[in-house]
């Protein structure tokens, strides 16, 4: 089908856009100054360039990216926005760089409704919403009642996590599979999303007085594979580490068994992935080997805690627009259980990571320079936990595949 | 002498932006000065002890908020340690829920505690970004330095004091120039930070009123705070690192 004459200008554009940025050296792949030119030229591009393909959007707050990639790897092949550009603007690019008829996106929590409005999705993958960058997102609440005027729009399967009590509850009344990840936040869900009270814990399930509850969940995971409530299961076996990539692995299954990819098949292409868009790649500092993490909020520390506690660890974090500007999220990560050992410091705010060590009682070894700080760091395998903009630096220093 | 005792009021709906740092902060603080600070945590739903010596509440999203207000209001504790004259530090939506009124989820305007002649109304627009004030709190001169971040503002009455003047950044209301405020042994404030671990003059200005005189600190216990503070002083983060290299230069040790 020929795209309107606009469109394809549009298209013309944001290619002789990306040319130019990729001469001028400034790194990355320029998809969202791409898209932004494309939609310059033509405000409709998502639309019209979505038209006739099978959409799954990714979203949530912590481990959207990983999951788009092990959903695409998953299905084999699809058009994405592999290097993570989660507006329109970067998701406009991912359509116009491939024809491929399915398509796997990741897309910003607080852009649902606009995206799904245009690109018409089959479904919406949503995996957790938490406090993070409070100085955009505000309220976690918020953006929850957002997502359910979404869901309500888009009439698209909604893949959601039951164990969040917000994003249940903006699933609730669309058409919906329950996907339970394994994974538990409880200190972002405190208030029940309906009626305000105090949600309450029992075994790994939350119910409020108000009568919302835990839906049921119709799949899951765990160290075996993804489990159906019919009693089917999908075992399968994932190279990077912890229960949260598990739960991440598991979502991207199912949506690329929603593009159609028999299950099997999926689960053995999951088996190779070492990195997912720079995420736990290996890099060098120090004149040794480090893996790579994001860590940008407490609830990714926490999860990263789970499988790298043991581990020496350099804390890098700025405080850029992408980071979130406000830093005291630090001390909603639990730096206490490190007490007796010591952890690296680094980035813009550095200082701030060393004050929040020294007040949890942590011996920290703070330095400007990631290489000066590696070098002084305990032997064993070193670990980077990098705040977003630090990440997006570091991971262009990926020894293997980005 | 005793322990410290530190009350943290309903952290898990009033501790959004990490505020329960304060708490951390005073027991490491008091901790380095040979004093013991005993944490004592609220649940919601559970009564507030009259006989703690400090009481910290932080802030919350506006539902929250809106369960910790009524909570309160119903369990009495928290105004019965006000009238023994034990000393709450207020933190954001900790601060309006101790006002007169303050504004729900929807925007309606709910009944506060009462404890301190505040309102709350909203701002023209949110105010979010780094803030420094100079405060006075029991005879001192304080430079305070934080995060803010709300879209509600506060208007004070006349029964109550600012706890600032803001120097960069929004405070109270939107042109009034006005940080936080004080009332009877109530403080105040909008600043996140955490407010006592970037503020270590403050902190120590809390614990005298439990403690009195204090013991000596080692001279270097404070320089990660003084790293920070000057980082967000000079610039924030845009040269924020080579501030840093060169601060970390000075304190080579």
């Amino acid at each position: 089908m020929l795209s309107p004459l606009r469109t394809r200008s549009a298209v013309l554009a944001g290619r002789f856009v990306g040319h130019a940025y990729r001469l001028s050296g400034r790194g990355g792949d320029g998809a969202s100054t791409r898209g932004r030119a494309m939609l310059a030229v033509d405000p409709n591009a998502l639309h019209t360039l979505a038209q006739g393909r099978r959409t799954v959007m990714i979203t949530g707050t912590n481990g959207k990216t990983t999951t788009t990639h092990l959903a695409v790897a998953a299905l084999g092949q699809a058009a994405t926005n592999a290097s993570g550009a989660n507006m329109p603007s970067g998701i406009v690019a991912a359509y116009a760089e491939s024809e491929h008829p399915s398509a796997i996106i990741e897309v910003d929590e607080l852009y649902i409704d606009i995206v799904a409005r245009q690109v018409k999705p089959v479904a919406i993958v949503a995996l957790n919403l938490l406090r993070d960058q409070l100085d955009r997102m505000h309220e976690v609440a918020r953006i929850g009642r957002r997502w359910q005027q979404a869901f309500r729009a888009a009439g698209a399967l909604v893949i959601a996590n039951p164990a969040d009590p917000h994003v249940a509850y903006a699933a609730m009344d669309v058409d919906h599979l329950w996907f339970d990840p394994g994974l538990r936040w409880t200190d972002d869900s405190a208030t029940c999303p309906r009626c305000g009270s105090l949600v309450h814990w029992r075994v790994r399930r939350w119910a409020c007085t108000c009568g919302l509850a835990m839906p049921a969940p119709d799949a899951w995971v765990d160290d075996d594979g993804l489990h159906f409530a019919d009693g089917g299961c999908q075992p399968f076996s994932l190279k990077l580490p912890g229960a949260v990539n598990r739960g991440n692995a598991g979502a991207a299954l199912l949506a690329a068994r929603v593009l159609g990819a028999p299950l099997a098949q999926a689960a053995e292409r999951l088996a190779d992935m070492r990195s997912a868009s720079g995420r736990y790649a290996s890099i060098r500092v120090g004149g040794r080997m480090a893996r790579l993490v994001l860590a940008k909020n407490p609830a990714s520390w926490r999860a990263v805690m789970q499988w790298a506690a043991d581990h020496p660890i350099i804390a890098i974090v700025n405080a850029r627009a992408a980071d979130g500007r406000d830093t005291s999220w630090l001390y909603d990560v639990p730096f206490e259980v490190f007490q007796g050992r010591a952890l690296g410091a680094c980035g813009e705010r550095a200082a701030d990571v060393a004050l929040r060590l020294h007040v949890a009682g942590v011996r920290a070894i703070v330095g400007a320079d990631l290489d000066h700080v590696a070098r002084q760091m305990p032997a064993g395998e070193l670990h980077v936990l990098a705040s977003y903009s630090a990440f997006t630096l570091l991971r262009r220093q990926a020894v293997e595949a980005p | 002498m005793n322990a410290i005792r530190v009350i943290e009021v309903y952290p898990q709906l009033l501790g959004t932006y990490a505020d329960r740092g304060n708490a951390l902060a005073l027991r490491q603080r008091a901790g380095a000065r040979g004093l013991r600070v005993d944490l004592h945590v609220v649940r919601p739903g559970e009564s507030v002890p009259r006989d703690g010596d400090l009481y910290l509440l932080g802030g919350g999203e506006d539902a929250a908020q809106a369960l910790a207000a009524s909570m309160l209001l119903n369990d009495g504790g928290l105004a019965r340690a006000v009238e023994r004259g034990r000393t709450v530090l207020a933190v954001c939506a900790g601060m309006q829920i101790l006002g007169t009124t303050f504004v729900g989820p929807d925007g309606a305007v709910l009944t506060g505690l009462g404890l301190v002649d505040a309102e709350a109304t909203a701002l023209v627009s949110r105010a979010t970004g780094d803030i420094v004030t100079r405060a006075q709190l029991d005879g001192e001169a304080l430079t305070l330095i934080g995060f803010e971040n709300h879209r509600i503002g506060s208007r004070l009455g006349s029964a109550c004091r600012p706890l600032g003047r803001v120097e960069r950044g929004r405070g109270n209301h939107d042109t009034d120039g006005t940080e936080g405020l004080v009332q009877g042994s109530i403080v105040a404030t909008y600043l996140h930070g955490p407010l006592l671990a970037l503020n270590p003059q403050l902190a120590d200005v809390l614990l005298r009123r439990v403690a009195g005189a204090l013991p000596a600190l080692d001279t270097a216990h404070d320089d990660w705070a003084h790293t920070a503070r000057a980082v967000r002083l000079r610039e924030g983060n845009a040269g924020g690192l080579r501030r840093l290299a060169g601060l970390l230069r000075v304190r080579q040790r």
